[in-house]
């Protein structure tokens, strides 16, 4: 995935399949990239084709089941779960481009079938399965660098889910370092909360403000052109903000960059 | 104390127009969590010793019954008396009892959240019984006619400005020339009104962060020095505890001590930690000659054997609110009750009940930063989340989340139809976004578009474009 020439539409390079005797992947879309930045699934495709995977992308997939999860609603969530696991049995690895989803499918759905022996034993071997799109490439597949080229200087936000859930923090940083003509730089407190939070944002947009407003202020003191993280939702809500803010700075979804995929339009930012 | 949880929203809008509030908030950010996480890093043990903090708790949750007997025997054995409270108002009344059995006028107190939680000060106010707050932080708040906004630090919601204005409005004996700018002699102002009043108070009333099942001691931690002037110069000491202080033996304190202190200010150990057992003896030189000890449930026994149970393992370290971006941004006193933060969202519905504070399980992120500091590894978002599915299966989530819900799962259960109707969307939306590449306003996301964009969507889903790529391959 060397830095291709632009085209458009951008991930006309993807193509289907991949090498045969790889692994089989199930791509979980995640419901905001498959909503509002196919891009970041295209680029998904093209980093695991890369490293030697095939990846197919079940059609009887929607979301996670997060905002019922976090809502208090557990049969929804436990139906959506079910049908997740269903649509996913088979392959060898089920990845996802999000941490908060990934642990969704990672961590909670074992929780949700503790009184159900035969559906929990089937989202403990599920579990298994179930990676971040990062940290599959590089602790699964032992990708150490990847093919693009990316001028500009990026600040990256740990996303909390993919921190504080699945560990994921030096990973994209390795491979962000490997991406030619990036330069990567540290805002203070990566680590702290974008004020997202799934429906929360709508519930509390009062705070929710004022902790995005903060992340903003660490991400601006960078001096960084760009902001990566691994998360739609996170990376929706930051880059909201920054626009409202009348910020020039831009927000991609990481493996957009990884992948060399980043003729499209920042997120929230028009046609050029 | 008056519960003002439901109104949680409006509490936290006036919250963030606080300035000053706003200020004195920044703090919070940058002392706790660089502090904490430099003695956490120091002790290469710190991870085991929170598993080992965690288990001893466990293990006394599972036998809390056979150990609150125990320790209660010891109390008796030693000279002590031991009260059980089951509700607030018994612990008051006790207190009170105790109070005017030695005609008490004053009483001197430490530090503690239990007694806040019994709202005991504005009962003994109304009792003629005067009580005097020791701890700097608490005297500060007690002088404002606040209530603490943090449990270890009581008035971090105060500036030292305003607190040199209160000094100035109480303290009428104050020369209008001394200087009152630095801590340390707003502290030393605070000194010498408090030391009068230790020698003139009948009784002392503290907390306890542990109570020893193995010696019948209670264990005070404290900074200032002030819980000791408290429970030994007068004649009586009442200690009021929660069932759940409870722990086996001395060599399980030693091991909680070592996680406390680190969790909560970062220090190794705090400057005084305190063992009290039973009255003064014939051989002891001073000490009370009375000691009482009161046992509050309050509804802890209820959260027994429920999802809540873990919550009880809580040794009120501070560490979860110190690293909430929640409590960061609107403070302690918007939570309405007793309890603040992440631990306060979980043990607040259990004490108050849900239908009096249900927004503050609702009012986080999960981001997660609380139980990833939490030394005794209490899970607060999953509680979080428990009461959230009690509200929901109870119907007392807004009707509109409830609804937009609804719909929602509606489509995410029906993978054919919520791609049809998605391919439809986003192509129309993508469409009307296309120039500006996002909304600064749409229907139903007021919420989000209050104070930022809305990033329109490329067009056109990733599943229709994958089908269409499929079909052409």
């Amino acid at each position: 995935m060397t830095s291709s020439a632009p085209q458009d539409p951008p991930h006309a390079d993807v193509q289907n399949g991949g090498a045969p005797g790889g692994p089989r992947v199930g791509l979980f879309v995640t419901c905001l990239v498959d909503l509002f930045r196919p891009s970041v699934g295209f680029a998904s495709v093209k980093l695991m084709e890369d490293a030697g995977c095939t990846v197919e992308v079940p059609a009887a997939q929607t979301c996670c089941g997060q905002p019922a999860f976090n809502s208090g609603d557990r049969d929804d969530t436990r139906a959506i779960a079910a049908s997740v696991i269903r649509a996913f049995e088979g392959f060898d690895y089920v990845v996802a481009p999000s941490g908060s989803c990934a642990g969704m499918l990672k961590k909670h759905y074992v929780e949700l079938f503790e009184d159900d022996p035969a559906m929990k034993a089937r989202a403990e071997a599920f579990s298994v399965r179930v990676f971040e799109l990062v940290s599959f490439l590089t602790d699964v597949l032992g990708v150490s660098a990847v093919e693009a080229r990316f001028d500009g200087t990026a600040t990256y936000h740990d996303s909390c889910s993919g921190l504080r859930e699945l560990g994921i923090q030096s990973q994209p940083r390795k491979l962000l370092a490997t991406v030619d003509g990036l330069e990567l730089t540290e805002m203070r407190d990566s680590d702290v909360c974008c004020g997202f939070g799934g429906t929360f944002c709508v519930k509390y947009p009062d705070i929710s403000n004022k902790i995005v407003g903060e992340k903003t202020r660490t991400i601006a003191d960078t001096g960084a052109d760009l902001l990566l993280a691994g998360d739609l939702g996170c990376l929706m809500n930051m880059a909201g903000k920054l626009k409202r803010e009348g910020a020039t700075i831009e927000a991609r979804h990481v493996a957009e960059v990884l992948a060399g995929i980043t003729n499209q339009p920042a997120i929230g930012g028009g046609r050029r | 104390m008056q519960i003002t949880s439901p109104g949680f929203k409006q509490n936290a809008r006036t919250a963030l127009d606080d300035a000053p509030l706003q200020r004195a908030l920044g703090n919070v950010r940058k002392g706790f969590i660089e502090k904490r996480a430099k003695a956490a890093t120091a002790l290469p043990e710190f991870d085991v010793l929170r598993d080992n903090a965690r288990d001893i708790k466990d293990h006394v949750l599972a036998h809390l019954d056979l150990y609150l007997e125990a320790y209660a025997e010891k109390v008796e054995a030693a000279g002590g008396h031991v009260h059980w409270a089951e509700t607030a108002d018994d612990a008051r009344r006790i207190i009170l009892q105790i109070c005017r059995d030695k005609n008490a006028r004053t009483v001197t107190k430490g530090k503690s959240m239990i007694t806040e939680e019994i709202g005991l000060n504005d009962f003994l106010e109304e009792h003629a019984v005067a009580p005097v707050e020791t701890d700097l932080g608490e005297y500060i708040i007690q002088l404002r006619g606040e209530h603490p906004s943090h449990i270890i630090a009581p008035a971090v919601h105060v500036n030292k400005d305003q607190v040199e204005a209160d000094f100035r409005r109480v303290h009428t004996h104050l020369d209008p020339a001394r200087n009152l700018e630095e801590p340390t002699t707003l502290l030393s102002e605070a000194r010498g009104v408090l030391r009068e009043k230790y020698f003139e108070a009948d009784v002392g009333i503290t907390g306890a962060n542990f109570l020893i099942a193995e010696t019948g001691t209670s264990v005070i931690v404290t900074n200032e020095g002030n819980g000791d002037l408290t429970q030994n110069l007068p004649k009586t000491h009442v200690v009021v505890a929660s069932i759940e202080k409870i722990v086996p033996t001395l060599d399980d304190v030693s091991q909680i001590l070592r996680v406390l202190a680190r969790s909560a200010t970062g220090q190794d150990m705090s400057v005084y930690t305190t063992f009290s057992t039973g009255p003064k003896r014939d051989i002891d030189p001073d000490g009370p000659e009375d000691y009482h000890v009161v046992l509050l449930d309050n509804g802890r026994s209820s959260m027994l054997g429920t999802e809540f149970q873990d919550m009880l393992r809580c040794i009120r370290c501070g560490a979860c609110m110190n690293h909430c971006p929640v409590y960061h941004a609107v403070g302690g006193h918007a939570y309405g009750w007793v309890y603040p933060g992440p631990m306060g969202a979980v043990l607040t519905p259990s004490l108050m009940g849900v239908d009096q504070s249900g927004h503050l399980p609702n009012a986080s992120t999960f981001c997660g930063r609380c139980e990833s500091v939490c030394p005794m590894r209490i899970p607060l978002p999953k509680m979080m989340r428990h009461w959230r599915e009690r509200e929901f299966s109870r119907n007392l989530t807004p009707a509109t989340a409830r609804y937009g819900l609804g719909a929602w799962v509606f489509f995410a259960k029906r993978p054919a139809l919520y791609q049809a109707a998605t391919r439809v969307a986003m192509a129309v939306l993508g469409r009307l976004g296309r120039g500006k590449g996002r909304f600064s306003a749409m229907p139903l996301a007021g919420g989000w578009t209050k104070y930022r964009d809305l990033p329109a969507p490329e067009g056109g889903t990733f599943q229709a474009q994958w089908a269409k790529r499929r079909h052409a391959a």
